[in-house]
């Protein structure tokens, strides 16, 4: 059976920089994958090298049994940071259609009905409709966030990708996210970056724990010596509001 | 000046110049706010004139070493930039000076000084030749083409080059296309105001329009059509005052642009006092 995603002894360096060394991560169709792992871990660097973005010194990455040029397009991504230019003129809306424009090399590129509807839809799902119209210049963190999401959705992808996606919402956007999310895993295969152990706890399907390398990937069941071993210290720091499932009780001989 | 207009050639020229060169400009200009490259269009700009000097010295028409000059200037310094880890600035400045350099060496080298060498320097737009027209309508027809034909995926490309990428856009070529253009609208540009005022032509009428609209289209439109309405009555004003119509299209742009500045926050403060 082929694998959405399989990465074979992937590095990757920043020039000097070992941001990842030696990963093999397979990921199967309709998984939920969380990466977790400390600042500086490696998790954006993961999701740029699948994409492309990035290129590996060694390894191979495999989409669906393609390489990853041949299978752009199936993708969809929300960047951590976003570098494009917050003043730029262009409205809600225009960002969420640029998903569309996906392997569109074709002169006078327009947007069909159906998907301006299914623009629609993406919106009203991410309760960012009522902005539609708004230059993305005039939104708050969370709501810009979600305007991203919805890009990445209108790429109608078999693969998304997000990093750290919930990071500046509040609470309630949080769990509201996390549920689209699961609603779309019906249909989609979904790797997220997150810090929030309480999603990892009630929402995904598989973790990958990352710091340069793959520590752990499995269900969401941590013993305490791999956390430590991930992040480097006691992991009282992120056991706050973790429920039993993930924190797998230490067993004491 | 209407009667003028008919009967003198250099006058339907100038006219024709003023619009097409507003056109360019209007899109072009749009593209290169957004897209920080402002400062590297300048470079662009100044590097033309080691060109021109190039052509004066090897005896072809000064404005195809520009041409020359700009297009390996755009193309260099964006592969030099993507080759090694010299901030982007760092080359256009040195490209700049360069290309300045270059020219004032081979005017140097040339026996005599070139008469019309001011009129690349500070533009001068009663002088465009019929040459100058074609390449003007060739230049806008490209630019009114290509970017008017993959208008999304320029979208795209001016927004968010890493997602451009990630859905599969070549953006590689779009990058190139889009700094190709930028030189040949610099050469045009080049006869209308010349190659120190151009930067005020690619930025103040995208400024302008900038104030009316957050829609990249109606702003590009918008743009065109300041810069026409005030090549014109740059020109006008030239013509009546006797004084280079390169410095008055960019005075007349500018202070327009404060004018609407002015008036903007007196609307703006007025509607906060009710
Ligand atoms: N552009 C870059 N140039 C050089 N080194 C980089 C660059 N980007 C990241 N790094 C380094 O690569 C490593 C991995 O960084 P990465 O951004 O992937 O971490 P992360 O797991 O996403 O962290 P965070 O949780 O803070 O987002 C870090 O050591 C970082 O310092
Ligand atoms: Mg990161």
């Amino acid at each position: 059976m082929t694998h959405v995603l399989e990465l074979e002894n992937v590095d990757v360096f920043y020039d000097q920089v070992h941001a990842l060394s030696d990963i093999c991560l397979k990921v199967e169709e309709k998984d939920f994958l969380a990466i977790i792992g400390p600042n500086g871990g490696g998790k954006s660097t993961l999701l740029k090298t699948i994409l492309g973005l990035l290129k590996p010194t060694s390894g191979k990455i495999m989409l669906y049994g393609k390489s990853i040029q041949k299978s752009l397009g199936n993708i969809g991504y929300v960047p951590q940071f976003s570098k494009f230019n917050r003043k730029f003129p262009i409205s809600v809306r225009e960002v969420v259609h640029l998903g569309f424009l996906k392997n569109k090399n074709s002169p006078f590129a327009k947007y069909k009905e159906l998907d301006i509807k299914k623009a629609d839809d993406i919106m009203k799902q991410l309760d960012i409709f009522h902005l539609k119209d708004r230059q993305i210049g005039q939104l708050s963190g969370g709501q810009l966030q979600r305007v991203l999401i919805g890009r990445a959705l209108a790429v109608e992808p078999k693969l998304l990708l997000l990093d750290e996606p919930t990071a500046s919402l509040d609470a309630s956007a949080k769990t509201q996210i996390h549920e689209v999310l699961k609603g779309l895993n019906k249909e989609m295969t979904i790797v997220m970056v997150t810090h929030d152990m309480s999603a990892v706890s009630t929402y995904v399907k598989n973790i990958a724990c990352l710091n340069q390398k793959l520590f752990y990937h499995g269900q969401p069941l941590l013993t305490e010596s791999i956390l430590g071993q991930v992040y480097g210290c006691p992991i009282d720091m992120i056991a706050h509001g973790v429920s039993h499932r993930v924190l797998h009780k230490h067993k004491e001989n | 000046m209407l009667e003028e207009i008919f009967r003198y050639q250099f006058l339907q020229h100038a006219i024709l110049s003023a619009i097409f060169a507003s056109i360019a400009c209007g899109i072009i200009g749009t593209i290169i706010t957004e897209k920080n490259l402002i400062m590297m269009s300048g470079g662009i700009a100044h590097t033309a004139f080691g060109g021109i000097g190039m052509g004066y010295f090897i005896g072809i028409e000064p404005i195809f070493g520009a041409l020359v000059f700009s297009i390996v200037a755009a193309l260099g310094v964006n592969k030099i930039h993507k080759k090694t880890h010299t901030g982007e600035d760092i080359l256009v400045g040195m490209f700049w000076s360069l290309g300045m350099a270059l020219g004032i060496l081979f005017i140097w080298l040339t026996p005599g000084y070139p008469p019309e060498l001011s009129s690349y320097l500070f533009g001068d737009i009663l002088t465009v030749s019929k040459m100058d027209l074609y390449m003007m309508i060739i230049v806008n027809v490209m630019i009114v083409g290509i970017v008017g034909g993959y208008f999304q995926q320029f979208k795209a490309y001016l927004f968010d080059e890493e997602f451009a990428a990630v859905i599969g856009m070549k953006t590689s070529y779009l990058e190139k296309i889009v700094f190709i253009l930028i030189a040949l609208t610099i050469v045009i540009l080049i006869r209308v105001v010349g190659i120190i005022l151009i930067i005020a032509l690619l930025t103040v009428p995208t400024a302008i329009a900038k104030e009316f609209s957050y829609d990249l289209k109606k702003i590009m439109i918008l743009s065109s059509l300041v810069g026409i309405l005030f090549c014109l009555f740059g020109l006008f004003i030239s013509y009546l005052l006797q004084i280079p119509s390169g410095a008055s299209i960019v005075i007349s742009l500018v202070i327009s642009y404060l004018i609407i500045c002015i008036i903007k926050n007196k609307i703006k403060k007025g509607k906060l006092s009710i």
